[in-house]
């Protein structure tokens, strides 16, 4: 069983600070939805107007179509995983676990029952009358999401839940995690500043920055698509080529660039002649054949760093700005010696053409 | 206030607010104003309170001071009380601090961290028992018959028994022997966070040792030693125990006098003017501490 | 090297002095307790005798005493416990200025001379028509106790992770139930602590007790009489049951405290193995 959750117009201000700003979207009853953004950018408080600590200072919240202004935490069908898990210290696991079940009245023997079929599916079954400070990371992470599901909720919500973890153990546990989402089949929404983590578990992201909502869409559109400059380099690594727009038509936008007009598809708001900005992943980018005519540009090897089953090659432009161009080690040749100059181009369909805007400090 | 309700709700954010409240307005706050208002009033029989001689009058103050004569150094009853307890408490507490700065430095940076533990729990078992029975047991040792003049008399250091009791040597050795462990433990808390090293480099620098205490160990112990002076100061400035019992008639407390007022000559506005005095002289002592050795309240509270 | 060894067993020597210094009136005055003598004293020795125990069983005014003692240390528990409590909570959910100004008040009694306490909370009944007594000992002494018990429950609040309540209230309980099951049992040794230490201080109170008792009479203030006037080695005797209460008390909770941090030590060493698990599966 799960629901809706819908964010209508929220905005969030604590004093001169407006946290969110104007964040509007439906996450889908049984999704996997991920917050996706810098520190600092809303995402907390996002999820903390969804559990009720906090009323936001303008907009509403609807879960399953009810409006849940004036319903504290306790009143709403959501349960809140911490950045810090907030497990009771002085509750065993079981306890722990069973809590929200002895709020609600469960018997005693009912409560520890459930526990223990939740500790089942947590994998941790011998764990039901150890102390909390006995568990390692990796336990009380499951054990916070055991506590949370045993209320049944509608909507889990998770603040960067796995970032106390070391790297490994937080890889299994994004698996484990979206396993458990798809068994249980409740709504997750899930907070991050981790794009890797946000993509390989979410159906749909929500990129934030500053308080502001950038785009939403699965990962794979967020990725290929980047609706604006700071999407496109806050996730993942990308080449931007400024300059006006020198032509718009049928889809494709040509940037006036130091290197000539270079091309792309069109996105939204572009005006001829405006200030946009051309974008190319760098695995998009590839060495030139002598076929190529447009989009192509050069450049002088500034350094190559090998990363087994890909090489990154670092180069400047005759301008002075830095391209970055992944070749994949595919055997289809080496990569150039420093100091070489390094002919490149690009498929149009690879590249996006955004009105220029704010992008992500890298 | 209003996080108060949203961290424990309205049931229980009212209750906190209402002990709260009570605890401050009328266990502590009004009952000072109370006290203040009734010493400037006369000491009148009951029916007359409220009626036309009852008005504020500074009498209660002025009756401390009446009849001082510096030029002929003579001053009445009262106010030789009141100066007496002045000396007497400083002197303690200056004693105080001389006695356990030794022990203190000994427990911070010199003994091994087993010793320490066992010594502290040596500590702390006579802080716990009753300042009288404290007080008590020098009554047995400084009697005329007692101990103290049977030992002494034994050594051959006296060749007649000593009167400890009269005069006020007894209430200062009762004093000390009371308050010392309130000294005690403030020194150790500040000397403790000393870092041995600093010590160790100042006699790598050949500093004799008075003048490594000097420089740099006494002025790490200052806010410790702001607090005991303070604790022993206030404890002993306001004592009634002590000198109650190792006192003489000629030798009275300013509380003894306080006392006096209220249950013997039953007049409470005078006693009351007193208590305020006292209270006075304890917050000045206070203040004075505080800027002689920058600390601050919550420093003090610890 | 060999003056510094000089200087620290001088130390030594000034510190097992000091030792002596604290204990021996202690000791002179247990001892004294089984001297035949009327007047307690060990010089001379007359004779060891137990009878000031039996003598002091018999004393009515000392059993009368040492019920009120105990009435107004269970009160004085009642009144100041709830009120600490209560207080550090208000506390420490106060911003900076007004919690720096509720705290100086809060602290005041604690600097404030006890009788000075005694003679305001009897001034400030007295207009409201309410003469001294044990209930008068109770209110004065919890104005400051009250305090005490404060500052620990603070100490012990400031090491709450108010996320714990959040997520209390998160899954489903009430205020109340996020209190009960989750705050007060963190605060639950600082309260017993405070308790404890509200009883001690309530039961070996003098100075506060002594102008709001009106007529009636507390240990504290019988032996300080018994000293004065009428004094035998029984006082002795209830010294000595005193002493071996509190020693056995302090022993006690150093105790307590050890196992304690050893539990603590296990539980820390198990985490590890724990997480050291973790790596091998992941
Ligand atoms: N209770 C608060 N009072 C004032 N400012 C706050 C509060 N909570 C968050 N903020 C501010 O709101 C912004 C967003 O914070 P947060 O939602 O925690 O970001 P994130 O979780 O994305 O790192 C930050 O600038 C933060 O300082
Ligand atoms: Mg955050």
């Amino acid at each position: 069983m799960s629901q809706d959750v819908e964010l209508d117009g929220v905005t969030m201000r604590f004093g001169a600070v407006t946290a969110v700003r104007d964040v509007s979207l439906v996450v889908k009853a049984g999704e996997f939805f991920s917050f996706l953004g810098p520190s600092g950018c809303g995402k907390t408080t996002i999820l903390r107007i969804l559990s009720g600590f906090t009323e936001p200072s303008a907009g509403a919240v609807r879960i399953g179509g009810r409006d849940m202004a004036g319903i504290g935490p306790n009143g709403r069908p959501t349960a809140l995983i911490f950045q810090n898990l907030a497990l009771f210290p002085l509750m065993s696991v079981w306890e722990n676990i069973a809590f929200g079940l002895e709020v609600r009245g469960v018997g005693k023997a009912e409560r520890r029952k459930r526990a223990e079929a939740l500790l089942d599916l947590i994998a941790l079954p011998d764990a039901a009358d150890k102390r909390i400070d006995e568990l390692s990371g990796g336990m009380k992470q499951r054990v916070a999401i055991a506590r949370a599901l045993a209320v049944e909720p509608q909507v889990m919500l998770l603040d960067e839940p796995l970032s106390a973890l070391d790297l490994k153990l937080r890889q299994h546990m994004r698996a484990e995690l979206r396993a458990i989402q798809k068994k249980t089949g409740v709504t997750f929404i899930y907070i991050t500043h981790d794009q890797g983590e946000a993509f390989t578990m979410s159906d749909r992201v929500a990129v934030m920055s500053r308080g502001v909502l950038e785009q939403v869409g699965p990962p794979k559109a967020i990725y290929d698509d980047p609706a604006t400059p700071f999407v496109a380099t806050f996730v993942g690594e990308n080449n931007a080529f400024t300059g006006p727009v020198a032509l718009l038509a049928d889809g494709v936008a040509a940037v006036e660039t130091p290197f000539g007009p270079l091309r792309g598809r069109a996105g939204p708001g572009l005006a001829s002649g405006a200030a946009a900005v051309l974008f190319v992943r760098p695995e998009r980018l590839r060495e030139a054949t002598p076929g190529d005519g447009a989009n192509r540009l050069a450049g002088r090897v500034t350094h190559v760093d090998f990363e087994g089953n890909f090489a990154n090659v670092f180069l400047k432009g005759p301008d002075g700005s830095a391209i970055l161009v992944q070749l994949a080690n595919d055997g289809s040749g080496e990569p150039p010696p420093e100091g070489a100059t390094m002919d490149i181009a690009f498929d149009p369909a690879n590249a996006v053409v955004l009105p220029d805007g704010p992008r992500a400090r890298s | 206030m209003s996080e108060v309700f949203r961290r424990y709700g309205a049931p229980l954010g009212l209750m906190i607010l209402l002990l709260t409240g009570i605890w401050v307005v009328a266990m502590v706050v009004l009952p000072y104003f109370v006290m203040v208002e009734y010493s400037f009033h006369p000491n009148l029989p009951g029916p007359e309170i409220g009626g036309p001689k009852d008005i504020y009058t500074l009498d209660n103050y002025a009756s401390l001071f009446r009849g001082i004569d510096i030029l002929a150094w003579d001053f009445p009853d009262d106010f030789r009380v009141f100066l007496r307890t002045i000396w007497g408490s400083a002197v303690v507490t200056a004693v105080c601090l001389v006695v356990c700065y030794p022990v203190a430095f000994y427990l911070a940076k010199v003994a091994t961290p087993d010793r320490v533990g066992f010594l502290l729990l040596l500590l702390v078992v006579p802080f716990w028992i009753n300042e009288i029975l404290r007080t008590f047991s020098w009554y047995i040792i400084l009697a005329f018959n007692g101990p103290l003049n049977a030992v002494l008399l034994a050594l051959g250091l006296l060749d007649k028994p000593v009167r400890w009791l009269s005069g006020s040597g007894g209430v200062l050795i009762g004093m000390t022997y009371a308050f010392l462990l309130f000294m005690m433990f403030p020194l150790y808390n500040a000397l403790q966070t000393l870092d041995r090293n600093q010590i160790e480099a100042a006699r790598d620098l050949g500093a004799p040792g008075w003048r490594i205490h000097w420089r740099i160990v006494i002025p790490h112990a200052k806010p410790g030693i702001a607090v005991g002076c303070i604790m022993v100061f206030v404890l002993a400035a306001s004592s009634y125990v002590v000198p109650a019992l190792l006192g003489s008639p000629g030798t009275r407390w300013f509380t003894e006098t306080i006392y006096q007022w209220f249950f013997e000559g039953q007049n409470w506005p005078r006693g009351s003017a007193y208590a305020f005095v006292l209270l006075g002289l304890c917050v000045a002592f206070i203040l004075a501490m505080m800027r002689i050795f920058r600390v601050g309240l919550t420093d003090i509270a610890k | 090297m060999t003056g510094m060894k000089a200087s620290e067993r001088l130390l030594q020597a000034y510190v097992v002095l000091f030792l002596l210094y604290l204990f021996l009136p202690l000791a002179i005055m247990v001892a004294a307790t089984f001297n035949t003598s009327r007047f307690p004293t060990v010089t001379p020795w007359l004779g060891t005798t137990t009878r000031w125990f039996e003598v002091l069983w018999n004393d009515q005014q000392m059993w009368r005493a040492l019920w009120n003692s105990f009435v107004v240390a269970f009160a004085v528990i009642v009144v100041s416990v709830p009120i600490g409590v209560a207080a550090a909570m208000l506390l420490s959910s106060l911003h900076k200025r007004a919690r720096t100004f509720l705290y100086a008040v809060m602290v005041s009694p604690l600097l404030t001379p006890g009788v000075i306490i005694g003679i305001s909370t009897l001034v400030f009944w007295e207009r409201l028509g309410v003469k001294g007594g044990l209930h008068l000992a109770v209110i004065g002494q919890s104005s400051f106790i009250a305090a005490y018990v404060m500052l620990m429950v603070l100490a012990r609040l400031q090491r709450f992770d108010p996320s714990l309540e959040e997520a209390a209230l998160d899954l489903g309980a009430s205020h109340a139930q996020a209190f009960r099951r989750v705050l007060f049992p963190h605060l639950r040794p600082a309260i017993v602590s405070g308790a404890v230490l509200a009883f001690f201080q309530s039961f070996e109170n003098y100075n506060t007790t002594l102008f709001t008792r009106g007529t009636d009479t507390t240990l504290t203030i019988f032996i300080a009489s018994k000293v004065r006037t009428g004094l035998t080695p029984a006082v002795n005797a209830l010294g000595v049951i005193l002493i071996v209460v509190t020693v056995v008390g302090a022993i006690g909770y150093e105790i307590l405290r050890r196992r304690e941090a050893a539990r603590a030590r296990e539980a820390t060493r198990r985490a590890q193995e724990n997480a050291l698990g973790d790596l091998r599966k992941a």
